[in-house]
């Protein structure tokens, strides 16, 4: 698994790899969002910890066809089904170097670009605290899906309509988490069900993945 | 039971059934159409628009229950690599994204007049929209694949994994937003609370929705293997 750890991130990072695209797509969703709903401050601020969540899911959607894609078209997805790893463990180091490369980022930029949209510094914390425990189940799902979506070309559009309804749980927790760590509320609840959720997905759908996998490779 | 399943079996006894069960369908609708349309009262509150509930309730439970049909189909195509059940789950498909339309059409219409507004982010409206999206994925799945055992693996997988994620999403928009809807009206343990004169006519406009999805159903696999045998020939003539 480390291996095949290094190889991920060592592509992802190299030129060509498109490390940092899904940050810079995260930016640029923030900076959009001012121009399409206005400048007032009360808006934006009110608003910024949904907006945060919903762009960085869109990001992490972005890259998500790159996970199974380019080693299936080169035939090393072949490679890797045949070697002595099990493609649960597989599925687990894709979804860990997709999160690396882009959930990790995003959450530390988050409250930095929370400061574009007038967040409430007290919601900072609540903010990136809440993308750390829900981008995880956001990867773990998104390489469920790119595994779903490998074999058919140009996959990207339906990958996104497979994977965006089973997102809806996850942001729905995670946005909650954000708004009540901004509103400075009691947030146990919503934060209990989004570790739940991650917990739940990070333990399960690898198996899921693993199988639809041998069924694409059949 | 199995054997019924067997498609060459399959197409003999549903060759019979279908008539009737088209037959039975429209019977009842007609029943419980005409008779909930003009011949129950209007409600002291809702007026003539309570009417709708003979095509909301039906429609939206069928759209339930075609994606639990749709399930068990798909864990019995898992289990067993029963082609029948693949196709049936299959051609589920796309009527139960037309009962889930009916419903949320028919519910946009009651809508505006008693809630004021044709949507609202109820819970309940909202994971009839999610499961909206669900059907709609599912039936993405499969056209974009060509191969149809992979097709058929692939799309159960979803339907499983979706299964629970709609599940889970069901209770995180009750979570998330307080509703205007009504609770459960029919349930089969509690007391009823839709008074008889409504309630009677439901009852066969609900049977008719039934048959009618099962029809259909029926039909739509049938379709669906004889493509199948189409593709077959045309392999085998090259």
């Amino acid at each position: 698994m480390i291996p095949l750890l290094r190889r991920d991130l060592m592509l992802a990072t190299r030129a060509g790899g498109g490390f940092g695209l899904a940050l810079v797509f995260f930016l640029i969703v923030i900076v959009l969002v001012p121009f399409g709903v206005g400048p007032e401050t009360d808006i934006l601020s009110r608003i910024a910890p949904g907006i945060l969540w919903v762009a960085a899911l869109l990001a992490a959607l972005l890259s998500l066809d790159r996970i199974f894609a380019l080693d299936h078209e080169d035939g090393t997805l072949t490679l890797i089904a045949t070697a002595p790893v099990p493609l649960e463990t597989v599925a687990v180091a894709k979804s860990l170097v997709h999160w690396i490369t882009t959930g990790l980022p995003l959450t530390i930029a988050a409250p930095f670009l929370g400061v574009l949209l007038q967040l409430d510094p007290a919601g900072f914390a609540a903010v990136a605290g809440s993308l750390l425990l829900g981008t995880p189940a956001l990867s773990v799902i998104g390489t469920f899906g790119a595994a779903l979506t490998v074999g058919v070309r140009r996959g990207g559009l339906l990958l996104s309509l497979l994977v965006l309804p089973l997102y809806v749980p996850t942001l729905i927790f995670g946005a909650e988490v954000a708004r009540r760590g901004v509103a400075e509320l009691e947030l146990t609840t919503p934060l209990l069900m989004l570790a739940g959720i991650t917990a739940g997905a990070v333990a399960l759908l690898p198996f899921a993945t693993a199988a639809v996998l041998r069924m694409n490779l059949r | 039971m199995w054997e019924y399943a067997n498609p060459k079996r399959f197409m003999g006894w549903t060759a019979p059934v279908l008539p009737w069960a088209f037959g039975l369908s429209a019977v009842c609708l007609t029943i419980g159409l005409i008779w909930g349309f003009f011949f129950t009262p209007d409600d002291f509150r809702q007026g003539s628009t309570v009417k709708i509930i003979y095509l909301h309730v039906p429609s939206a439970l069928m759209a339930i229950n075609a994606w639990v049909m749709m399930l068990v189909a798909s864990l019995i195509w898992l289990v067993r690599r029963h082609h029948v059940s693949a196709l049936a789950a299959k051609a589920a498909a796309p009527v139960g994204v037309a009962m889930t339309l009916v419903a949320l059409a028919t519910g946009a219409i009651w809508g505006q007049p008693m809630w004021g507004t044709y949507w609202a982010w109820d819970p309940r409206l909202t994971s009839f929209l999610i499961l909206f999206l669900f059907y709609l994925g599912y039936m993405a799945l499969w056209a974009a694949i060509e191969d149809p055992d992979t097709a058929a693996d692939l799309t159960s997988v979803l339907c499983i994994v979706g299964s629970v994620f709609a599940f889970l999403s069901r209770y995180a928009v009750n979570f998330w937003n307080q509703g205007l809807h009504q609770g459960a009206s029919l349930s089969l343990d509690k007391e009823k609370n839709v008074a008889d004169v409504f309630y009677q006519p439901l009852l066969f406009a609900i049977g008719g929705f039934v048959i009618l999805f099962f029809a259909l159903v029926l039909l739509r696999t049938r379709t669906e293997i004889r493509k199948r045998r189409i593709g077959a020939l045309q392999r085998r003539e090259g």
